[in-house]
């Protein structure tokens, strides 16, 4: 409960108090970043399944917001000049003269929340389901997810009649008539992506209390042993990878609404692997790691791109080695390291009495959640 | 085809190759309720081998088998584990991270599918079960410890215990009582015995003491094939087992 | 589409494209040869792979240089030299990697993964530092500019039959020293069973060593190989790391051959479909039907035996 309390304190008192607006939103986007690592930890971390490939559904869901906001902005009136008004501007530019039919079901609102979720969870089912049956696995599962986030960048940019190619989707304004641009908007929607990722936390916390988190943590180390107790594996990771997509797909969606635009850029191999780098410094396994440890590698990004740009990619070079050779437990390991130095010293203060003699081999439970 | 009503497990004609090499050439062996077989043989007879195809961990070249008259050839394994299939494997595989308690919960029998698994609660019959079960293992002081700090012994009758939970009609246990002390094997012997009650049991192992103790049957594996079948005395005093296996 | 050309113009078009995709395939063959070593045999996961390559390339262009400053003389005959210190200094690099990182993550391809994504970065940005952003190219000795023409309508250039002469002569090479030499033995040995290759008396750690290094000069020279084809910017490495591994995850890992035929089919496939899907819609129907194989068929076109680290 203390690392709810703390992490709610922080971003929902801390931040917005001492931040100016503009640093405030930038918080704000890594924080959408933050769902796509709190759903590694739990595919990674829990799971013990690598994916390179998270841009994909967080570019999915990003796309499915992004088209709403579009065709909200490109109503007839303010696109009377185009050739085609009522269309977005790139179709226009592309001699396109009607909507695409999968554009046509953005329209809604409802629809398009709901696609924000759907559409990830359902490529990630698809996906999943082809790999996990067939037991594909580690290394091979991890390419294949790298492929498929080049695939679709790829496609995305190729067709930049239907879906705005390089230059992505951007020009976006309101949603369901309001501005999201205003400074108002940007605060309601910084409590909002806060709100959101602290639910998505407590979420993930209710599911690894129970069966399942033992079932995850069974899967990952014995996997055969799981089998034949009668539980079908693949679809316990299908499940998972479903999971961590729809996160994801919140969090494009999210980013959209607070940045304003997306782009190819977002979903292709760099950003994929950059968001597996967010929840490797947190701790992979800890689920307020993830948030903690995106809030700083995305400062340090921006810190260095500001005063340091040559310098940016030799520290996450820097960075992908060492949490891998010396910080393989990340943030949230060094903090329990800390918390197991003071323990004594805090007990000593206190004149505690040790703990009762257990039985042998007694120990306390060190995973975090 | 022969009715197979009269034995819980029927094996028929099973064959599996490696490459050209028979690992198992056209087995028959027939196991009946309340029974307990013991398969020994030198290594490589193939006895590990049989014990992988019953659960669908290998797929057989020819032959079938069949369990309560239900064709086990070609089903997934955790399909294998519902008709009520267990199996220990050869070295020690239990949950390291989890307590002994959290062991035997994860092997309760119910909520095995994803929505299952969420919607799971730990109900007094749930806990009720595992106690019992770790009493019938002899580790019911040792509840809240992690399986990684149980000694080899225990670990063995843990996944015994986590077998038992299932409530299988087929135990089948590799090497049971490897590494483990003189007492141990007793304790294990007397379980083995106990459990075997509505069931039929497969044991496979090399101390030919404890298997003397437990065996209703004994067959012996060599090369694939059935080198003798019979109780512990006869396949003693089997101048082809002595041979090949027992008389070095 | 194809019905708007006469069949005279249709052969060459594919002759022309079946020597594109020829091109392709030894492209990709070299990019995988190396890599089917380093990952096919080892298990080891190098996203650096491609910045080796990129580091062959900046070589023979430093190469290039230095001959154009100091002895203009040796123009026409650097080149081949070229090719081998790149060959020696991606071999180099690759050994110094191995010794400081490599080593340690043997068991752990997950994590390889990632150091060595790392690696790629840092690798990246050096590049960037020393010869910057932009693009260069060495320059090529006079043999192999140009192209010849057999026919009016068919127009193969020198620099790809060069590239291609050169593949084929790697891949025999490859080939020659895995199955041939005492060393390649040792190596093949220690990837199949670590235990008793050390047993027996053999280094499996220098074997590592110098199976790395191999896979890494091997990614050199086809650096050095592509200076003939193509310009060298920082990220030349990182534009075809995925297409490699797939091509070697394609073909069955652990399989020689299974990577030949395997940059021989994907470099035909995607040669042909982007003649007739317009350029990045080609690339992308081709990287899916890949995918879609391997979820398939997941051990690929030849799988082997699987080894254990």
């Amino acid at each position: 409960m203390t690392n709810l309390a703390l992490l709610a304190l922080v971003l929902l008192v801390v931040l917005p108090v001492g931040l100016p607006i503009f640093r405030l939103n930038m918080v704000a986007k890594y924080l959408t970043y933050a769902f796509v690592a709190l759903g590694l930890v739990m595919l990674w971390g829990k799971a013990g399944v690598l994916s390179l490939g998270q841009g994909v559904f967080f570019g999915l869901g990003g796309y499915c917001m992004a088209m709403f906001l579009k065709l909200e902005a490109s109503d007839p009136v303010s696109t009377k000049i185009q050739s085609t008004p009522g269309i977005p501007d790139f179709m226009d530019w592309n001699q396109i003269t009607h909507l695409p039919a999968f554009w046509v079901p953005f329209k809604s609102l409802p629809f398009s929340l709901f696609a924000v979720i759907a559409v990830p969870t359902l490529a990630a089912f698809v996906v999943g389901l082809a790999m996990f049956k067939r037991r594909v696995g580690g290394v091979y599962f991890a390419v294949i997810t790298q492929a498929l986030a080049l695939i679709l960048s790829l496609a995305i940019d190729s067709r930049q009649g239907y879906t705005g190619g390089r230059n992505g989707i951007t020009d976006l304004k309101t949603l369901w008539g309001w501005d999201i641009r205003t400074h108002h908007a940007q605060y309601i929607l910084y409590f909002v992506t806060c709100v959101l990722l602290l639910a998505a936390i407590l979420f993930s916390q209710w599911l690894l209390s129970g069966k399942t988190g033992k079932m995850l943590l069974a899967m990952r180390d014995r996997e055969d042993r799981v089998r034949f107790s009668g539980y079908d594996v693949s679809m316990f990771k299908v499940a998972t990878f479903c999971f961590a997509a729809a996160l994801s797909g919140l969090g494009g969606a999210l980013f959209v609404l607070q940045v304003g635009f997306i782009s190819p850029s977002l979903v292709g191999i760099v950003p994929s692997i950059e968001m597996v780098i967010f929840c490797a410094v947190g701790g992979r396994t800890s689920l307020y790691g993830a948030i903690y440890g995106t809030l700083l590698v995305n400062t340090g990004k921006s810190l260095f791109s500001e005063n340091f740009p040559q310098l940016w990619l030799f520290a996450m070079g820097g960075l992908f080695i060492a949490v891998v050779v010396l910080f393989p437990d990340g943030l949230a390991g060094l903090f329990e390291l800390g918390r197991k130095k003071l323990k004594p010293w805090m007990e000593k203060t206190r004149n505690k009495p040790s703990l009762p003699v257990g039985l042998p081999g007694t120990v306390a439970k060190g995973d975090q959640p | 085809m022969s009715s197979n009503t009269d034995f819980l497990l029927a094996i028929e004609d099973l064959t599996v190759s490696f490459d050209g090499f028979r690992a198992v050439d056209s087995l028959n062996l027939y196991i009946e309720k309340d029974e307990l077989r013991v398969i020994i043989g030198p290594n490589g007879a193939g006895k590990t081998t049989v014990l992988d195809m019953i659960c669908g961990r290998t797929r057989p070249t020819s032959g079938s088998i069949k369990f309560k008259n239900r064709e086990l050839i070609g089903m997934a394994e955790h399909r294998i584990v519902h008709e009520g299939v267990g199996r220990k494997f050869q070295t020690p595989s239990i949950y390291e991270n989890l307590t002994v308690f959290e062991n035997l919960e994860v092997s309760y029998p119910k909520g095995h599918t994803v929505f299952g698994c969420v919607a799971f609660k730990r109900t007094a019959e749930v806990v009720d079960r595992i106690h019992k079960i770790a009493e019938e293992i002899s580790l019911q002081d040792y509840l809240e410890v992690e399986g990684a700090f149980l000694s080899h012994g225990q670990k063995q009758w843990l996944e015994i215990g986590m077998l038992l939970m299932q409530e299988p009609e087929l135990v089948m246990l590799d090497e049971p009582v490897a590494g483990m002390s003189q007492p141990e094997r007793e304790l294990t012997a007397a379980l083995i015995k106990r459990i075997c009650k509505g069931r039929c049991i497969i044991v496979i192992e090399h101390d030919m003491e404890f298997v003397s103790r437990i065996a209703h049957k004994v067959t012996v594996l060599h090369l694939g094939k059935i080198l003798a079948e019979g109780s512990m005395e006869e396949i003693r005093n089997n101048p082809k087992v002595i041979d090949v296996y027992l008389g070095h | 589409m194809i019905f708007a050309y006469s069949p005279a113009e249709l052969w060459s078009i594919f002759v022309m494209q079946g020597f594109a995709g020829l091109s392709l395939f030894s492209v990709l063959l070299l990019m995988a040869l190396g890599l089917a070593i380093i990952f096919g045999q080892m298990g080891v996961v190098n996203l650096a792979h491609g910045e080796f390559m990129a580091l062959g390339a900046y070589t023979v262009y430093l190469c290039s240089t230095l001959v154009a400053n100091h002895a203009p003389k040796l123009q026409p005959y650097y080149f081949v030299i070229a090719i081998i210190v790149a060959f020696l200094v991606a071999a180099l690099a690759g050994l110094l990697v191995e010794w400081s990182l490599i080593r340690f993550l043997y068991k752990r391809p997950l994590d390889t993964l990632l150091a060595t994504w790392g690696l790629s970065l840092i690798m990246q940005q050096s590049f960037r530092s020393i010869f910057g952003a932009r693009e260069v190219t060495p320059t090529l000795p006079e043999w192999l500019m140009g192209s010849f023409k057999p026919t009016p309508n068919i127009d193969i250039p020198i620099n790809g039959v060069f590239v291609m002469g050169l593949t084929l002569l790697l891949a025999f090479g490859v080939w020659l020293f895995m199955y041939r030499s005492r060393i390649g033995l040792q190596m093949r040995a220690t990837v199949q069973n670590r235990t008793m290759s050390g047993a027996v008396g053999i280094n499996t750690k220098l074997v590592d060593r110098f199976t790395f290094s191999l896979g890494c000069g091997i990614a050199g020279v086809a650096g050095a190989a592509f200076t003939t084809i193509g310009s060298t910017g920082p990220d030349s490495g990182s534009r075809y790391i995925v297409d490699t591994f797939l091509v070697v995850v394609f073909g069955g890992a652990s399989s020689l051959l299974g990577t030949i035929a395997s940059a021989f089919g994907i470099a035909q496939g995607q040669s042909i479909l982007e003649f007739f899907l317009e350029g990045t819609a080609g690339k992308v129907a081709i990287l899916l039907t890949i995918v879609i194989v391997l979820m398939i068929r997941p051990k690929g076109l030849f799988p082997g035996k699987i080894r254990t680290a």
